[in-house]
């Protein structure tokens, strides 16, 4: 902890209130959010926003779930993000064991190869991703995002998880050698368990980017009953334009997952974010 | 059957099979078979007919082009000098035991876990030129006169987006610089103290350069995510109005999926490529100068 000794007491009381009023500025949005699902858009209407609500009223969170189509999207979600969630960290464990283990010719390729592909543009895959999917069959199926996610996602995991293995003593793994067990044994008994923290790190943030995402689902899924929660938000919008209780409704209910995550495992949220960045 | 030295070496191969196989069929081919269709007319049902550099002539000519191009690098300029700039002070002041620390951490950290989609659709909301927040507000208290369509008005539509990119990006830029504050050494804090530098000289010549490293993938970082800047404009006004709000990303797509010019948008995506692997060789070659001294 730095010193404090030097910081006059006033110049405490101006930053805290600085401090104060940022973090209020900072929430308001939310704070909107909030009211505005919790009214009716005929009052906000006639009233206008600032005027005290009269009633409380829940209906178009009701609403956004039944006719907006979030009971269908919200579960689409999960089934897209599940799968690319468990895929991608299965094989950039594989690949990061590998490249944090071995001395081999082209580890520093393979190497350079995830970590820039963790920067790249996604347009430079858009249409070619699209064209892919289509002549494998998969365009328009929920199998057709979980592969770009899981393929897209592995840069990033295997960047972190490699340097995270490369702190793993290697000790640890010749006397499991010399005991007689395998390689896959190795990966499966000793540094998976060993590399457990900087799993949870990088399992939340990808479930955050996975479930976040907007533009794979824009380009590969047609069908609004596949739809995940953010493309199908664009289609609520377009449903129900300028009703904005209903909009702002959906759009909170879409962050319920995510939210949960965020309260309780912000700490490897937050790990993960540092993870990915020393470096 | 192969000697057991041989075996042994084969092993990362086979580690990395699967995983090098997916990210060259998903990631590496498309990356490079974009190139060719650059060079193609395309309409994303018959076959790409190929065509030299016919896109990209088109495009040094295409006026949204260049809109695009100068509303990313506006994108670029405000979404890495304003995060930092917050983030930093706002990871200085949090850095001292200071009472709700956490609570104000938290605050800062929800909107990163909002999709840009809800980002963008809550602040729709509040640039709403009827009964918006903001304009309302500003009525109420007599600024009525600045009280404009945020989304529509051509002067103002691109600073309004940004801003909601700049809501979002703030709490991740000062993770960052709190998780780089913990490595800041204290014993050279503590003698510059003694030394007699003052709260601002220590912050500028003992502080920051420690910070340097942080500073330079916040900046890569910024760049990067500002030239796939895509969903914000998507949701919130589609590059409009009048193509004022148009950037690269958006471009790209609606040339490609919208109007299925699919050579040309790939010609786009190829430019967005381009200036984006600049500062992608910058970060490898940082990360390579690393991994030879550790």
């Amino acid at each position: 902890m730095p010193r404090q000794t030097t910081i006059p007491p006033a110049v405490k009381m101006i930053l805290y209130l600085f401090l104060v009023a940022v973090t209020l500025i900072w929430l308001v949005p939310i704070f909107i959010a909030v009211i505005t699902s919790m009214r009716t858009n005929a009052d906000i209407m006639s009233h206008g926003f600032l005027a005290m609500p009269k009633t409380v009223d829940l209906k178009s969170y009701i609403e956004a779930w039944q006719r907006g189509g979030l009971h269908k999207y919200l579960p689409n979600s999960f089934i897209i993000t599940m799968p690319s969630l468990v895929l991608t960290l299965l094989l950039s464990s594989l690949g990061a064991y590998a490249l944090a283990r071995f001395k081999f010719k082209g580890r520093t390729f393979f190497y350079f190869l995830f970590v820039g592909g963790t920067m790249l543009p996604f347009q430079i895959l858009l249409l070619p991703v699209f064209k892919l999917s289509d002549a494998l069959g998969i365009y328009d199926t929920y199998l057709s995002l979980i592969a770009i996610h899981t393929a897209f996602q592995l840069g990033f995991c295997t960047f972190v998880l490699r340097n995270y293995m490369m702190t793993v003593p290697i000790q640890v793994m010749e006397s499991a050698r010399i005991d007689g067990c395998t390689e896959l044994g190795i990966w499966g008994k000793i540094m998976l368990p060993l590399t457990l923290p900087a799993f949870a790190a990088i399992a939340t943030l990808e479930f955050t980017w996975i479930f976040n995402d907007y533009i794979w689902p824009l380009v590969l899924i047609r069908t609004a009953e596949k739809m995940p929660v953010t493309t199908g938000l664009a289609t609520l919008q377009g449903q129900y334009v300028q009703d904005w209780t209903v909009i702002i409704s959906g759009a909170l209910l879409a962050t319920v997952p995510t939210l949960i995550v965020f309260i309780f495992l912000q700490r490897y949220f937050i790990a993960g974010l540092t993870l990915g960045s020393s470096k | 059957m192969l000697d057991a030295k041989t075996r042994y070496k084969l092993i990362p191969y086979a580690f990395l099979g699967i995983p090098v196989t997916i990210y060259l069929i998903w990631i590496i081919g498309p990356m490079l078979y974009s190139f060719y269709l650059s060079f193609t007319k395309w309409d994303g049902l018959t076959s790409p007919e190929f065509i030299g550099a016919k896109n990209y002539r088109m495009l040094f000519q295409d006026e949204v082009f260049y809109i695009s191009l100068s509303n990313n690098l506006e994108w670029i300029i405000l979404f890495m000098t304003v995060p930092i700039v917050l983030g930093l002070t706002l990871a200085m002041v949090l850095n001292k035991d200071i009472p709700g620390a956490k609570t104000f951490k938290a605050s800062f950290f929800l909107p990163m876990v909002l999709s840009l989609v809800v980002c963008g659709l809550v602040w729709s909301w509040l640039y709403s030129p009827h009964s918006g927040l903001i304009n309302e507000v500003l009525r109420r208290i007599g600024l009525g006169k600045l009280a404009t369509g945020w989304l529509s008005n051509p002067k103002v539509v691109m600073e309004s987006v940004i801003a909601v990119a700049i809501w979002r990006q703030v709490g991740y830029v000062m993770v960052l610089y709190l998780a780089g504050l913990q490595s800041v050494d204290q014993n050279l804090l503590d003698a510059s103290e003694v030394d007699g530098a003052n709260a601002v000289q220590r912050f500028f010549n003992v502080i920051m350069p420690q910070l340097a490293p942080v500073t330079v993938i916040v900046i890569v970082i910024s760049i990067i995510d500002s030239l796939r800047a895509f969903d914000l404009v998507s949701v919130m006004t589609r590059g409009g109005p009048y193509n004022q709000s148009s950037v690269l990303a958006n471009f790209m797509y609606i040339e490609a999926f919208n109007n299925y010019r699919m050579g040309y948008g790939a010609a786009i995506a190829v430019i967005i490529f381009i200036i984006s692997l600049m500062f992608i060789m910058f970060y490898l070659t940082r990360i390579a100068r690393e991994e030879t001294n550790a």
